[in-house]
Order: C-alpha cells, then sequence, then structure tokens
C-alpha cells in the first residue's frame, strides 16, 4: 500500500499535474498541428511518386525507386538533423516548426509511395487497358479507375503509416520544439517528478489508442486473407 | 572555396572524427542487433502464449501489446530513462534504448505472430491432432513453420522501421552514430561528421530496405 501511494505521488501526482497542465495543453496544440499539416503534404508527395511511376518510364522510374528506397533507409531523426543543424551551414535557417514538417515530408514520402506504388503496380494491366478503350485520359485512368481500387487494396499499410507518422512528430522534441513530448520535460523539470511525462504519455495513449486498435484490425486481415 | 564541399565534405575534419564516428557505428550495430534479438524473440514468446489461450495471459499480453504499439518510441524512450529512476530503477542509455525498442518490435512482432498463427487453416491442427500429437509438438512442428513464412515480409518492415529508431538513443545521451556526430559538428563548427554519419546509416539500412522490397514480392500477397 505504502509502496503504491508512493508510485502514484511520485508518476501521477494531482496537484503537479495541475500545475503543468496549460504546458501540456499548449504541446498538445502544437503536436496536433504538426501532424495535421505534415500528413498531407506528405501523403500528397508520395501520391505523386506513385502516379509517375505508373506512366513507366525508365529513366524516371529508376530515379523515383532512387528517392524511395533513399528516404525509407534514413532515419528521420538523422534527417532532421541534418536539415535543422546542417543546413544553417548552407546559409538556409529554417525554424524548427519546418525543419519538421519537411524532415517528416521527405521521409514518408519515401513509405507513402512505396505503398501507393505497390498499390497500382498490383492492379491487373486489363483496368488500364478497358479504361483506354473507354476513352479515358490517361489522368483519368490514374485517378478515377486505378487508384480507387489500389488504395483499398493497401488501405492497412496506409494506415499504420499515417499512425507512424503522427507518432513521429514526437521527435521535434529534439530540436526544441515546445511539442507534447518537449513540454512534458520541460515540466518535469520544474515539479522534479515524473507526472509530466507519465501525463503526456497517457494523452498519446488515449489519442492514438483507438487509431491504433483499428490498424491492428486492418493488418490482421490482410494476414488472414493470406490463407 | 565551394561552401557545400567546404561544409559538407571537409576532407580534415572528416579524418579527424573518423575514428569516433566509426565508434558510434558499431554501438549502432549492436544496439540494432540486440533491438531485434529481444524485439522478435519476445513477440514469438507472447505469440506462442496467446496460442495456450491462458485468459489471464491474453488480457496481459493484449495491454501490453496496446501500449507500446501505441505510443511513439521517442515517448518510451525518454519515459524509461527519465521517468523510471524515480522508482529507483536506473537503467543506463544503452539499456533503456534496446529495452525502449526491444518493448516496441515485441508488441508488432506479437501481433504478426499470432496472426500468422491463426491464418494457418484449422484443418491443419486437426490433421496433426488425428495423427496423436500433442499440442506444442503441433504448434513448433506443423503451425509455426507455415506462419513464420506468412509473418516474414511484415516482420521485416517493422524491424527496418523500429531498428532505424537507434538513433532516438541521441535523446538520453547513448553514444551512437548520430549522437556522436552531432557532438563532432558542435564541436568542429562543421556538419561534414552528420554527412559520415549519414553516408554510415545509409550504408547499414539501405540493403535491408532493398532486401525488403525482394521478401515482399516473394510473399503470399495480392492475387
Amino acid at each position: 500500500m505504502e509502496a503504491l501511494q508512493l508510485f502514484l505521488d511520485n508518476f501521477a501526482d494531482w496537484d503537479s499535474f495541475v500545475r503543468i497542465w496549460p504546458l501540456l495543453w499548449q504541446g498538445l496544440q502544437l503536436t496536433v498541428l504538426l501532424a495535421v499539416v505534415t500528413l498531407p503534404i506528405a501523403a500528397a508527395v508520395g501520391l505523386l511518386i506513385a502516379v509517375l511511376y505508373s506512366f513507366h518510364n525508365k529513366a524516371l522510374n529508376v530515379a523515383l525507386l532512387v528517392w524511395i528506397d533513399l528516404f525509407r533507409s534514413f532515419p528521420v531523426l538523422v534527417l532532421l538533423i541534418l536539415i535543422f543543424y546542417g543546413l544553417p551551414f548552407l546559409g538556409l535557417k529554417l525554424p524548427s516548426f519546418a525543419a519538421c514538417v519537411l524532415a517528416l515530408t521527405l521521409n514518408n514520402s519515401g513509405y507513402y509511395g512505396e505503398i501507393f506504388r505497390a498499390g497500382i503496380e498490383s492492379i491487373p494491366p486489363g483496368q488500364r487497358e478497358a479504361a483506354r478503350a473507354l476513352g479515358l485520359h490517361p489522368l483519368q485512368i490514374i485517378f478515377l479507375v486505378i487508384l480507387p481500387q489500389a488504395i483499398a487494396r493497401v488501405l492497412a499499410p496506409l494506415a499504420s503509416n499515417s499512425l507512424e507518422l503522427v507518432k513521429t512528430t514526437s521527435i521535434a522534441a529534439l530540436v526544441a520544439l515546445p511539442e507534447l513530448l518537449r513540454s512534458a520535460r520541460v515540466a518535469q523539470e520544474q515539479t522534479y517528478n515524473p507526472t509530466p511525462l507519465t501525463a503526456a504519455a497517457i494523452i498519446f495513449f488515449v489519442l492514438l489508442w483507438p487509431f491504433a486498435r483499428w490498424v491492428a484490425k486492418l493488418e490482421r486481415n490482410m494476414i488472414m486473407r493470406q490463407k | 572555396m565551394n561552401p557545400l564541399l567546404d561544409n559538407f565534405f571537409n576532407g580534415q575534419i572528416l579524418a579527424q572524427y573518423a575514428p569516433s564516428i566509426l565508434g558510434g557505428f558499431w554501438l549502432t550495430v549492436e544496439v540494432a542487433l540486440l533491438t531485434i534479438l529481444v524485439g522478435v524473440g519476445a513477440g514469438l514468446g507472447l505469440a506462442i502464449v496467446r496460442a495456450m489461450r491462458i485468459r489471464a495471459a491474453d488480457i496481459a499480453i493484449t495491454v501490453f501489446v496496446d501500449i507500446f504499439r501505441t505510443l511513439p518510441q521517442l515517448v518510451v524512450i525518454i519515459f524509461i530513462y527519465f521517468g523510471l529512476p524515480y522508482a529507483d530503477i536506473q537503467l543506463s542509455p544503452f539499456a533503456a534504448t534496446v529495452i525502449a525498442l526491444g518493448a516496441v518490435l515485441a508488441a508488432f512482432a506479437t501481433e504478426i505472430f499470432w496472426a500468422a498463427i491463426q491464418a494457418v487453416p484449422q484443418g491443419q491442427w486437426d490433421a496433426a491432432r488425428s495423427l496423436g500429437l500433442g499440442f506444442f509438438r503441433i504448434l513448433f512442428l506443423v503451425i509455426l513453420p507455415q506462419a513464420i513464412r506468412i509473418a516474414v515480409p511484415l516482420l521485416t518492415n517493422r524491424a527496418i522501421a523500429i531498428t532505424k529508431g537507434t538513433a532516438l538513443g541521441t535523446a538520453v545521451s547513448l553514444p551512437e552514430l548520430l549522437g556522436r556526430a552531432q557532438s563532432a559538428m558542435a564541436i568542429a563548427a562543421n556538419p561534414s561528421p552528420l554527412t559520415l554519419a549519414a553516408a554510415l546509416y545509409l550504408l547499414f539500412f539501405l540493403p535491408l530496405v532493398v532486401a525488403s522490397r525482394w521478401l515482399e514480392g516473394l510473399g503470399p500477397r495480392g492475387r
């Protein structure tokens, strides 16, 4: 009982929580903003890569694959550090928010690009031929015929990657952007106990858990379909 | 002087800091391999426990999986390193990083293995049982060999993605590749060490990423 009380006092101290809540709330807003700004941009760039790939121009496709694999290979934090601390040496100083958006976008353009590409390439060529025979414009073919089917096929990795992107916004803490995790660390130095960290972890969990469950279900279905 | 060459490919600075950065590279490789060992090993173990269908264990495993699949890796690392000392658990940066990344990978691996075990048709269990095999022999000799084959492509992708999180160790001052490069950059006031680190990360991860695409192509995916 005493141990539990000690644990609660340290890790879930209500007074500390009330005191640091304004800081966490600001951090949470920044986390949401970062995710909401980055996710559509990264997905759009990934989609663009995949659509360009679908035209099957040899030289272009080699370049696109290099782009995809390059950015899938870099840990996103390495990209962020290069952009935030490296680029200023070339006279290009980005604010931490922009640096995070850029790093997350480059990294995820590779992931989204590969996912959309795999989806598009899995659609049988007959679909494209049939659409062409109907006289559809190449852009109509890709956006109206191919993509709806492709996206349905890769919904699981698409959702999973989007969740990972939102989770990864927390690396912004390492370039001093006061998002949720960073705010919690700052607050922790004021309260001298880990309650702010517990609170941040709980906030992340509560916000992301329904989405994580949904992603898990999609992934499980994908595996089960391989029977 | 070309500012790009001078700043990002400065030979003199590269030569000076290469030994330290290479040391960081080996630490990164070590953390990565240990993470995979811990994560995949624990994930397989937990999936096997789930296959035994013990109610209390199922609940505990589900809670573990949900927590570590949902929380950002960096939050887990920071919590373990900066939070746990208040509960008198003081871990080294190395242990904190491996345990955090290992737990996250274990959560994903459990899910993947468990789904793969369930994806093996029920008829396989029935047939093996009618041959007189017991639960564990069925699981290890009949079900798992098929399940692991189903799990490999997804697991490889996940393992690579999480292993890249070794760079997050810098946040708890683990002197791995990125950490070494960053301190070298600060001392030399030149980002060339960062270029070297980036190249080494590519050297390590690019073959894995290319191999995983190839593996996926082999998998029983799509129609």
